[in-house]
């Protein structure tokens, strides 16, 4: 769930910042007259097609994170994201002319060291892509692939990224299905209705080889894919987003953003998922989420403490970031790290935070 | 209060004395300005070669290339990327605009999102939307405002390649390199008419990797410092415009020494008046270094004047020189700094410091009490010839080691400095012996005083002869190798340009079918085709030929040095290299040797059988077999075929050959084009020296009047006597030509030999240094003939005027220096 990123790539293409949808498009182009498709509720889902790209909405992402563990039981966090913008709505075309910018962000996290990395490609020559079948998603040699039957292809992957202070190798496999986020995959975002498709996978669980600094460790742990994709980006009110995927120890997951407003309240939401998958939103009013502490991150002050409470599910616990220093130091700089749950239940996830 | 008024006095003599005044401005002024138009022209080359090599990324890049130097599929970037191999993209050509085909641009196709983030694009880092509307249809074409103005076009104007296909829009960009059309690489490609065709990856500088075996003997690695050879290729070209800048600046200097020198001799019995009446020696010598300074300020600021204007005057042919010879773009409009301003201005500054601080420092040591003494100079001059031997003998050793042990271009200049300088300081000297000799000789009276009189004028004549004397030896030195350089170069290009065709195709696979259908020609007697990889040779920039063993080469390929007397069969048969003069020089190899080349399968060592001319070209020329370079380059295409044949049929085949493949104007060239091509680029390289040169024979002219005419106003003392004595004026006029002719005579007969050896260092070292090619030492007569006559037609304007004055003196002058006596 990187809406956030996902606007701040249109931002940085589109030169304005916290825009009203831009339709106008680029450079006096003829197709910028095609509309974005918009996001509408009750879009039945179909699989293996939505694994892979959907033309005609502007931005979309895959994103994977892992809490991992060593044999001497020390914590890594693990992120892997492909960006797809699209400059217009019309069919891309292959080659040059092809209007689509992919962007990747990798990064791994210790208590101790976090290191970030990014990658730009445009569309149409093969530097970068995602194809629905068999599954296969990349930029550059970072790499997020099907190793599984045409049938189950999020039942095994690979994950591969690689940068100068840091690599990773990881096997992905669960058993569980999908998870629909919101109304069936519908997710709004806002009072006034933006909204995005959201599916995820929750139940991975991620073993490989992982090495920071040219120190190899063998690890493992659960891992979350987020699968979204979108036309309308935020309205020009909302100044940033503190979101959560979590872990818990009993098997049950969590997901909850909170989307921060120039004035007003936030609006705030949230998944609960059982363990056999079924998921629960959560409305405004079953959750509490309140920033503890703040830490000096890059010169900004951040939460990096967390208290979040959910009393249907009996939920009361505190996050604590694994390092408080995960600024992605990127050209779209944001926070993003592991954290640890300790309260009534235990477990591991994500955080991200933008615009602080 | 003092201060002011010693001043004013001192100031008070220039009024009197205008000429002299004008004369200290006027070197001065040469000085500064021969000097900042040099540097001007260099540093607008050096800017422009800065702005090529970081129109990129902001720093040299590392790149890959096919070793053949042609284009590969694109794919091959799609293939690394996925390897982990950050390359970016670049398609890279000549073009030629509807309209514009003598313009020389180069088409320059980039990937601005696969550069390294943040990474700088013609000067600055770009924001994502200015890449967007980069790629998005139509598109920018980036290129320089001097280039917008050379071709006369607006912003957003879209010009069109001679094959009609149109650019996207032009777009100025202040820090774009000059005559570099730079487009987002889809549009190059399509404008190019390449799809889908790379001619390079670039490569952070900072990385490396060993190339995935799938890429070994497609793709080659070089360096940031191999891609970035401009500054390298192109130092010795403008350490020869430096030296020509200094050897001005010197000439200059020698002016203003003799002028302030005057000035001081003249104004003697003013300081001594003024130390009289109490004026202490440092404030005498502070408001004549501030005199000094006020003059140097004037002179510096005229001077940096006119050097920005003699630059613009010249960049033409010095953008054009670098171009043909190295193909390096240089903006055709100055753009100078602040700073070269300012350092025009302390140049003058400093220069007036030098040529003065021996006045300065005599005024200083001025004994109070002395009488001024007409004899004083003498007895000077005469402590200052023999210091003057043996300065020159010094210098004299200096060159005779930089000959012997010096082996760079910068002894090469010491060599010629010393010379120089040895000669021009031993020339009063030699002046004076000879006059001594000539007037024990002399019988008749007259004959007499005009041999003792010419040698009274040589201590104020001498540094305007010295300047003379260097300017000719210059003239005649950079005259004898220019014009021996072009026959040289003549027979040379006669000789090794003998196919009536060359063609280069555009891509690896029209190689071959262009090979094949080349052979099937009927008019076309013969297929010389040529292979080629860009390697470095021990670190520096080699283009390695593959050839085939045919008789052309014997015939046609002049050896200057060969291993027995069958090279040619050496060379087809064994592991064997032919290199050229410049290459060996370089790489300090000769016959006989083993050089080893690096390849994809290994190092290659090569026996060395032979050694030829390959004038005018910067990067190293190897020959080897052809059959052995595809041994170990398998994957090489060749990259020319030179074609033999009648030319009546040339116009059919060309239409054939168009009709068959998509060849552009610049793949066909024919014969005579490339002699045109290389005959111009070597008159222009030759253009701005010998504009330098004559200039710098102004400056000596400029010199020698401006001594004339501040000598003929204490002339009159000399002369009055004998009119006195029944001389006319016609006659003293008469005899006063003679003198300053036979003092020029004497100077310009010294000047030839001092020239030709000049020629001779010119040749034989600094070419060789800085060139990498011997000339051999040609003389021509009537060059030095036409030389000489310039000289002694610059000796009559400059004593035209002070004679001049002489003969329309009146006798009341002539009668009043006898009252003056004292």
């Amino acid at each position: 769930m990187k809406i956030k990123i996902g606007v701040l790539l249109l931002a940085l293409l589109s030169g304005c910042d916290d825009s009203a949808p831009v339709q106008k498009g680029f450079a006096g182009l003829g197709d910028s007259a095609v509309a974005f498709t918009p996001v509408v509720p009750g879009r039945p889902f179909s699989f293996p097609a939505d694994h892979g790209v959907h033309e005609g909405f502007r931005i979309e992402w895959w994103y994977v994170t892992a809490n991992l563990k060593d044999a001497q039981g020390r914590d890594f966090g693990v992120q892997w994201t492909l960006f797809r913008s699209a400059l217009n709505a019309a069919p891309q075309a292959s080659g040059w002319r092809n209007q689509t910018i992919w962007l990747g962000h990798a990064a791994v996290t210790s208590a101790s060291v976090h290191h970030a990395a990014e990658r730009y490609a445009r569309g149409g020559v093969g530097q970068a892509g995602v194809q629905a079948a068999p599954f296969e998603a990349w930029i550059d040699d970072w790499q997020f692939s099907t190793q599984a039957s045409a049938a189950e292809p999020l039942a095994n992957l690979q994950l591969k990224a690689r940068d100068r202070r840091f690599s990773y190798a990881l096997r992905l496999t669960s058993n569980r299905p999908l998870v629909l986020q919101g109304e069936q995959g519908f997710s709004q975002k806002s009072e006034q209705g933006q909204a995005s498709y959201y599916y995820s996978q929750p139940f991975f669980q991620a073993r490989g080889e992982l090495e920071i600094d040219g120190q190899r460790y063998t690890v493992s742990g659960p891992a979350w894919l987020d699968r979204e994709w979108s036309s309308q980006p935020l309205t020009a009110n909302q100044t940033g987003w503190d979101w959560f995927s979590l872990h818990l120890d009993n098997g049950e997951q969590l997901m909850l953003y909170r989307m921060r407003h120039k004035n007003g309240a936030p609006y705030l939401t949230g998944t609960w998922i059982d363990v056999q998958g079924r998921a629960q939103t959560l409305h405004a009013g079953e959750i509490s989420l309140v920033p503890l502490d703040t830490a000096n991150v890059s010169g900004r002050s951040m939460p990096v403490r967390w208290a979040i409470k959910i009393p249907g599910k009996q939920l009361d616990v505190i996050t604590q970031s694994l390092n408080p220093n995960a600024w992605m130091d990127l050209r779209i700089p944001y926070w993003e790290g592991p954290v640890r749950l300790s309260g009534n239940q235990g477990g591991t996830g994500y955080l991200e935070m933008t615009g602080y | 209060m003092i201060f002011r008024q010693a001043l004013k006095a001192l100031l008070s003599h220039w009024r009197q004395h205008p000429v002299q005044f004008f004369s200290v401005l006027t070197g001065l002024w040469l000085a500064t300005s021969l000097l900042t138009g040099v540097q001007a022209l260099n540093s607008q080359a050096r800017d422009s070669y800065a702005r090529a090599s970081q129109l990129i990324g902001g720093e040299p890049q590392a790149s890959l290339t096919a070793p053949g130097g042609g284009t590969f599929p694109q794919q091959w970037f799609v293939d690394l990327r996925r390897q982990g191999w950050p390359v970016s993209p670049v398609l890279q050509a000549r073009v030629l605009l509807k309209g514009h085909e003598d313009q020389r641009l180069q088409l320059m196709g980039i990937d601005p999102v696969s550069l390294p983030p943040g990474a700088a694009l013609a000067g600055q880092a770009r924001e994502m939307t200015e890449v967007v509307e980069f790629f998005t249809e139509p598109g920018r074409t980036w290129v320089a405002p001097q280039t917008l103005q050379a071709l006369g076009l607006m912003e957003g104007d879209q010009p069109r390649t001679i094959d009609g296909r149109p650019l996207p829009p032009l777009h100025v960009q202040v820090d774009m390199a000059p005559g570099v059309m730079l487009m987002d690489i889809g549009f190059a490609q399509a404008v190019l008419g390449l799809p889908d065709q790379l001619s390079r990856l670039l490569l952070p500088a900072t990385f490396s990797a060993v190339l995935p075996e799938a890429f070994n003997d497609r793709l080659q690695f070089k360096r940031a410092d191999e891609e970035n050879n401009l500054s390298r290729l192109t130092e010795s070209f403008h350490l020869n415009l430096d030296a020509l800048g200094v050897l001005s600046f010197v000439v200059g200097l020698f002016i203003v020494h003799a002028a302030i020198g005057l000035a001081l001799e003249q104004r003697r019995s003013l300081l001594r008046t003024l130390r009289a009446c109490g004026v202490s020696a440092r404030v005498l010598v502070a408001s004549l270094a501030i005199e000094l300074g006020g003059l140097a300020l004037l002179g510096g600021i005229a001077g940096v004047l006119s050097g920005y204007w003699l630059a613009s005057l010249l960049l033409p042919d010095v953008a054009a020189s670098l171009r043909g010879l190295y193909g390096a773009e240089v903006a055709g409009h100055l753009n100078l700094s602040i700073a070269w301003w300012l350092s025009g201005v302390g140049l003058s500054l400093l220069g007036a410091l030098l040529a003065g601080a021996d006045s300065l420092l005599r005024a200083a040591r001025l004994p109070l009490l002395a009488l001024a003494n007409p004899q004083a100079w003498h007895q000077a001059h005469g402590r200052w010839l023999r210091r003057q031997r043996w300065v020159a003998t010094v210098a004299a050793l200096i060159g005779a080691s930089a000959l012997v042990w010096g082996d760079s271009l910068a002894s090469g200049f010491v060599l010629m400095t010393a010379l120089l300088l040895g000669a021009a300081l031993a020339l009063p000297v030699l002046l004076s012996s000879v006059l001594t000799w000539l007037l024990r000789r002399s019988r008749s009276v007259l004959g007499q005083w005009f041999i003792a009189d010419c040698r009274q004028q040589l201590p104020a004549l001498s540094l305007a002869l010295m300047a003379l004397l260097l300017a000719l030896a210059a003239n005649i030195g950079a005259g004898s190798m220019t014009a021996g350089f072009r026959q040289t170069f003549s027979n040379w290009l006669e000789q090794r340009l003998t196919a009536e065709l060359y063609i280069s195709p555009q891509t690896p696979a029209q190689a071959e079918e262009l090979y094949v259908w080349l052979k099937q020609q009927p008019t076309i007697s013969a297929v010389v085709p040529l292979w080629q990889v860009s390697i470095p040779l021990r670190g520096w920039p080699t283009d390695v030929h593959g050839i085939i063993d045919h008789p052309h080469y014997r015939q046609h390929w002049p050896l200057l040095e060969s291993d027995g007397d069958k090279p040619w069969e050496q060379l087809a048969s064994a592991d064997t290299l032919m290199l050229s003069e410049q290459l060996a020089r370089r790489l300090n190899v000769s016959i006989g040797d083993q050089l080893t080349l690096s390849t994809p399968q290994g190092p290659w060592a090569l026996r060395i059988v032979g050694i030829y001319a390959d004038y005018g070209n910067p990067k190293g020329h190897v020959l080897v077999n052809a059959d052995h370079l595809l041994a170990h380059w398998p994957q090489l295409t060749p990259n020319r075929f030179n074609l033999r044949i009648e030319p009546p049929a040339i116009p059919a085949l060309l239409t054939a050959l168009q009709g068959r493949f998509s060849l552009d104007d610049s793949r066909i060239v024919d014969q005579a084009r490339l002699k045109g091509w290389s005959t111009q680029v070597f008159e222009r390289t030759f253009a701005a020296t010998a504009a330098l040169n004559s200039l710098t024979l102004a400056v000596a002219g400029v010199a020698l009047f401006i001594s004339l005419l501040t000598q003929s106003q204490s002339r009159l003392g000399q002369l009055a006597p004998l009119w006195a004595l029944g001389v006319t004026r016609r006659q003293l006029m008469l005899l006063n030509l003679g003198q300053t002719w036979l003092l020029a005579l004497l100077t310009l007969v010294l000047a030839l030999p001092l020239g030709i050896a000049l020629a001779w260092c010119l040749d034989a070292v600094i070419n060789v240094q800085a060139f990498g090619w011997r000339l051999p030492l040609r003389v021509f007569p009537l060059q030095l003939a036409q030389l000489l006559a310039l000289a002694m037609l610059a000796t009559l304007l400059a004593s035209a005027w002070p004679l001049y004055a002489l003969y329309r003196a009146q006798p009341a002058d002539l009668l009043r220096t006898f009252a003056h006596e004292d």
